[in-house]
This record gives C-alpha cells, structure tokens and sequence, in this order.
C-alpha cells in the first residue's frame, strides 16, 4: 500500500471535495503556488476562479468568505500562521459563528478555516507558534486537531461539507507524519467522535493532535510499569464526551496532554468534566503550556515551554500512584 | 405612483417606524433600546430606490432604515425590536441584527465596519453563480465611525482589485457616537476610495432624490461592468446615538446646531415635491400601516426559553447546557 503524508492527505481532501462539489473553492495567501504545499497542484487543476491568492488582508478575506457563505458557496481559508487567528478572531467568533443563531436561522456559514502547520514550528517564535485550538472550543465554533494523515483527510473532508463554520488545526508537529494506507479506504470522519488509538487498563492519557504520537511513545515506553489507554477526541468541540466516559470507566484514571496555555485550555475542561461526570476514584492530572505561555525563540526555551513526554511520564505515575483505591 | 411619491413614502414610513419604536423603547416593549435613524432616511430611501429584486445589502447597528428601504415586512421588524418569535430573525437578532435574507438584506451588522467584506464576499458568490446573468450588485451601508477601521478599508480594496460591484455607502452625520469627523478622519472620506481607484462622490444626504441620482450612476456602472463605488452622503441624526441618551447627561452638540439640522428634513424635503393631496393619502397609508404593526408585534408570542439557542448551529447540533 502507499505511503500518505498528513500534507499530501489534506491536499486530497481538498481537491476531491473541489471535484465533488462546485459550490468548494479556496482561498488564501500563496494557495496557487502552494508555499505550505497542502494546495499544491489545485491552481492548475481547478483554476484560479476556484483556488484564490488574496492580498495581505486577513481580516477582510475572512469575511470575504462569510460572505461567500451566506450566498451559498463552501470557502476553505488557508492560514499560514496560527497565530493569525488572533487577526481574524472577530470574523470568525463574533460573525461566521453568529449569523444563524442571530438571523433566526435564516441562513448558514459553512466555511472551513484550515492551519496547515499550527502550534510550534521549532524557531519561528513568539508571533507564529500559537496553538489556539481551545479558544474557538470555548467560543462554540467546532474545532478538529487531527493526529493523523487519514483523520486530516477524513475530518478536513467532513468539516468542508458541515453546514457550519469549522476551525482545522493540522498541528506542525504532526505534518511529518505518514501512514501506509490504501488510498480507496481514505473516508470521512465524523466530528464528535474520538478513537482509542492503543488500548491500555490503568490509566486514559487523553492526547490532543500531534502529542497523540508522544502519548504513544510514552504508553510503549512504560508498558513494564502500567498499561495505558490512549485516546486521541479528533474534535475538540464538539467533544466525544461519551466516548472518553466509556475509556475512563475502565481505567479509572486520567491524564489529558494539551498543547494549550493552562488556564482555561482544553485540557482544564476535560479535567472538570471528568470531576463532574466520571467519578474518578484518583485525582486526574494534566500537561500543558504553562498558563499565559509565549514561545521563546531558542530551541531550548521553545521546548522548554511545550508539553513533554518527560512531563506525561511524570503525570501518569502521579495519577497511577494517587491514594484512590480504584478497583478492576 | 412617480418616484416622488415612493420616496416619499418610503422616508416617512422610516421616520414614523422610528417615533413608534421610541416610544415603544420609553414604553418598556423594546428591551435593547434602538439607534434611531431619524434625520437619514433619505440615504436609505434614495439608495434602495436604485437597487432592484435580488440585490444584496447590508447594514448596521442604525439599521432600521435600510431594512425598511428594502421592504421588510415592518410588522415582522417591529415585533423583531420587540423580541417576538413572529420577528424577522424570531426574536434571535433585536434592533441590531434584523434580516430577511428574502429579500437580499444579508444582516444588519453591530461592529462598525464589519459587513463591507461580507457584503464583497456575498456579491462576488453571488455573481459566479449567475454566471452570464450577471448577478446582483450589492450596498455595504457605514457611518463615518467606519472608515478608520481597518477591514473595511481592505475590503474596498478586495472590491476594487476583483471588480466586484459593492456600493460603499457612508452616512456621514457627522459624529462617531460623540466623536466628531474633524477629531477622527484625516484626509477625506472619498479620498479612501480615491485610494483604490474607485468612483466617490459626496452628495446631500438629506436630499432623496439626489442620492438616488448618485446611486442610479453608481448602480449603472456596477451593472455594466461589476465597477464599486463609493458614495459619502452627508447626513445629520435629529435622535440620539441610542435611545440610552434620552436619560442620560451626555452632552457632545448644542441645541442650535441641531435646530439648524433640522430645518433641512429630508421627510419635509422630499414632500414638498408631493401635492397636498398624495402627501396626505400617503401619510394616511403609512399611520394604518403602522398602527397594524404595532398592534402585530405587542400582540405576538414571545420566545419559548427552551429555545434559546435555536439555531446556533444551522446542522443543529447541540452543546451542553449550562448546569447539570
């Protein structure tokens, strides 16, 4: 079977969701040439009526596609920077998320903002290493963090046929990844559902995006001393709570490694779900950026200020060894 | 009827929709207050009048009169001030947010500036889909407030650059809230279009018939050949801001500069050039016309709170509650 690259899985969504559907273009800055590589080859296939170079304008082509929204059509906006976002925070909260709930539902908003290469990118520093997945969580407007080359095709390709606005984050840490697939299997993933990627009995590490692969490296590093669950949500919102409940009801512990500044981030909602709702006989514990993080530059400092696998260790011992008497 | 007559008849039902909303926001039915329009019809009433079926606007928090120009039902917008279900927007949007996605009008928009890259995006869509149709043209109404912000300033140049045929509509009354244009524009309002390569005029924006007369030009180009333009209509609001200033000390103009305003009415204006006879059936008209509608809207259900958040997804999906 071939190999397939998270890139080269991103830019077939988009071309077969373009092919499938004429209402699908693109649109964003250096999308025909491809600087990210995700929309190489479009220009040239679908032509520059449908894959769309903007000017430096972020705020603007935002709206733009709202309204390209409302008259009907399906806008993909490539971001090349996560942090711009920050930019656009008003186009996509305060407008494309708001128009059906303020209109009475009169109209709808289906446009999909994808970050090829969010979080950090090793060296680019404080104003291009945001990883803001949690605040669109926060504001309601569906969000995906895809681990992986056949969920970035799968959840890309769901999130350009949703009827409403859905945020992509295609976290740089995972872009290096490739699966061996066979391309005629490639699907649709639903949002909302979150897939146990290694089956464990002790504790559930709850990993988001590119961490998914460390929680894995740490669950093999440790399988001698506990046998852990990981659970990748896919979607953060709306978030697989059901599916989480059914992973924690059977190891009873958890721990959750965001890539989010602590407070408020997604993994301090997962804690305080499971404390509300799952009944954890041990307390849960997380691994994130520290609160109100900024990346330095230097390669030591931007590590320094990611979730690490040493921290993940750290927690799941923490947890494993909590006084709760959780029985199997 | 002549063009007289429907734009008269369309600033004065604007006018008295508005002294009706008043004093249903003194009478405790409208909850929000509003940002009456009184003292502008004639830049929504004379711009309308160029649009036809299937056009495309946009508006803003002093939205009233634009929803009306472009002939929502003013019963359904009257019991959407109202927070009624039988509302445009079933009570979801208010005074700030009112719709009829029907009739082309993509929202009433409260973060000034904010719908002039919608509306791009709208009409630009909206012609691709046409194909050789042509498609519709569309008017992003602003204040003078607007045109220090940034993202429409980049959509002006987005319009211009992709020839997409948007007419930016300034209603310059002079004040920002209570910041004055003097104290917050340098270089010119039409100078910003100049900018980008784009058609502006300055018109009395107390005049119907001359700004349906600069919109007509602008209309035709846009037409022809997808060309946007700018139109900065000079204005005055007789009202306040909002409704919030009736009872509050707020002072930011003295009494004479607003008299002398409104000896230039644009409802007096435009019926001067009526007969007594039309100008009086028509009033006549419009009081029936609104007695019915406020009779409608204080009369509707209101919301059921179980459906609070209605329509927050249009596939929809549901979030968790609040408690529990």
């Amino acid at each position: 079977m071939p190999w397939l690259s998270y890139r080269k899985a991103l830019n077939r969504a988009l071309a077969g969701e373009l092919a499938g559907d004429p209402d699908v273009f693109v649109l964003g800055e250096d999308v025909r040439v491809a600087v990210s590589t995700v929309t190489a080859g479009l220009a040239g296939r679908f032509g520059s009526g449908r894959v769309l170079d903007t000017p430096l304008s972020e705020q603007a082509f935002t709206s733009f596609a709202t309204g390209a929204a409302l008259a009907g059509l399906r806008p993909v906006i490539e971001f090349q920077i996560p942090s711009l976002l920050f930019l656009v925070f008003e186009q996509i909260a305060n407008q494309a998320h708001k128009f059906s709930l303020m209109t009475g539902g009169q109209c709808s908003v289906p446009v999909t903002y994808l970050v090829p290469g969010s979080g950090s990118r090793t060296g680019w520093a404080g104003q291009h290493s945001d990883h803001p997945y949690s605040l669109f969580a926060h504001v309601g407007v569906k969000t995906v963090v895809p681990a992986s080359p056949t969920d970035a095709y799968g959840l890309l390709s769901t999130a350009i046929r949703d009827d409403d606005p859905v945020v992509v984050f295609a976290p740089a840490g995972a872009l290096a990844v490739r699966e061996n697939v066979d391309f005629a299997e490639l699907a649709a993933v639903p949002l909302g559902v979150g897939r146990v990627r290694r089956e464990g009995d002790d504790v559930t590490v709850v990993a988001i995006g590119h961490l998914v692969w460390d929680a894995l490296a740490v669950a093999d590093e440790m399988a001698g001393e506990a046998s852990v669950e990981v659970f990748d949500p896919r979607t953060l919102y709306p978030f697989d709570w059901d599916g989480l409940a059914v992973s924690v009801a059977k190891t009873g512990r958890l721990v959750v490694i965001d890539d989010s500044n602590r407070s408020c981030g997604i993994g301090a909602e997962i804690l305080a779900t499971a404390a509300e709702w799952f009944g954890l006989p041990a307390a849960p514990a997380r691994v994130t950026r520290p609160d109100g993080a900024v990346l330095p530059y230097a390669a030591e400092l931007d590590r320094a200020v990611q979730p690490s696998r040493a921290q993940l260790v750290s927690a799941i011992q923490r947890v494993l060894n909590d006084g709760g008497s959780h029985a199997r | 009827m002549s063009t007289s007559c429907d734009l008269y008849r369309t600033v004065r039902l604007i006018r008295r929709f508005e002294e009706r909303a008043i004093e249903l926001v003194h009478s405790g039915v409208i909850i929000g207050g509003i940002h009456p329009y009184i003292g502008q019809e004639a830049v929504a009433a004379g711009v309308c009048a160029a649009l036809r079926d299937g056009d495309i606007i946009t508006s803003t928090h002093r939205g009233h009169g634009h929803v009306l120009a472009r002939r929502a039902d003013p019963a359904r917008m009257l019991a959407e001030l109202a927070g009624r279900s039988t509302g445009l927007n079933k009570g979801r949007g208010g005074s700030m947010h009112a719709a009829d996605f029907s009739l082309g009008i993509f929202g009433a928009n409260a973060i000034v500036g904010a719908n002039g890259a919608i509306t791009v995006g709208a009409v630009w869509a909206a012609r691709r889909q046409a194909g050789e149709e042509g498609g519709p043209v569309g008017v992003s109404f602003f204040g003078d407030g607007a045109v220090n912000q940034g993202v429409l300033l980049e959509a002006m140049n987005l319009a211009a650059l992709w020839r997409v045929p948007v007419l930016f509509v300034c209603e310059n009354n002079g004040y920002a809230t209570s910041l004055t244009v003097e104290d917050a524009v340098a270089g010119t309002i039409t100078g910003r279009a100049e900018a980008f390569g784009m058609p502006a005029v300055t018109v009395d924006g107390a005049d119907p018939q001359a700004v349906l007369d600069a919109a007509d030009a602008a209309v035709l180009r846009a037409r022809a050949d997808g060309e946007p333009s700018l139109i900065e209509c000079r204005t005055y609001r007789f009202d306040a801001h909002h409704t919030w200033e009736h009872g509050s000390r707020v002072r930011y103009r003295d009494e004479a500069e607003v008299a002398l305003a409104r000896t230039r009415d644009p409802v007096e204006i435009q019926g001067s050039r009526l007969s007594g006879v039309d100008r009086m059936a028509i009033d006549a008209e419009i009081e029936a016309l609104l007695d019915c509608a406020v009779e409608f809207a204080v009369g509707s259900p209101r919301p059921d709170p179980a459906g609070a958040l209605d329509h927050l997804y249009a596939t929809g999906m549901r979030g968790r509650s609040g408690s529990g």
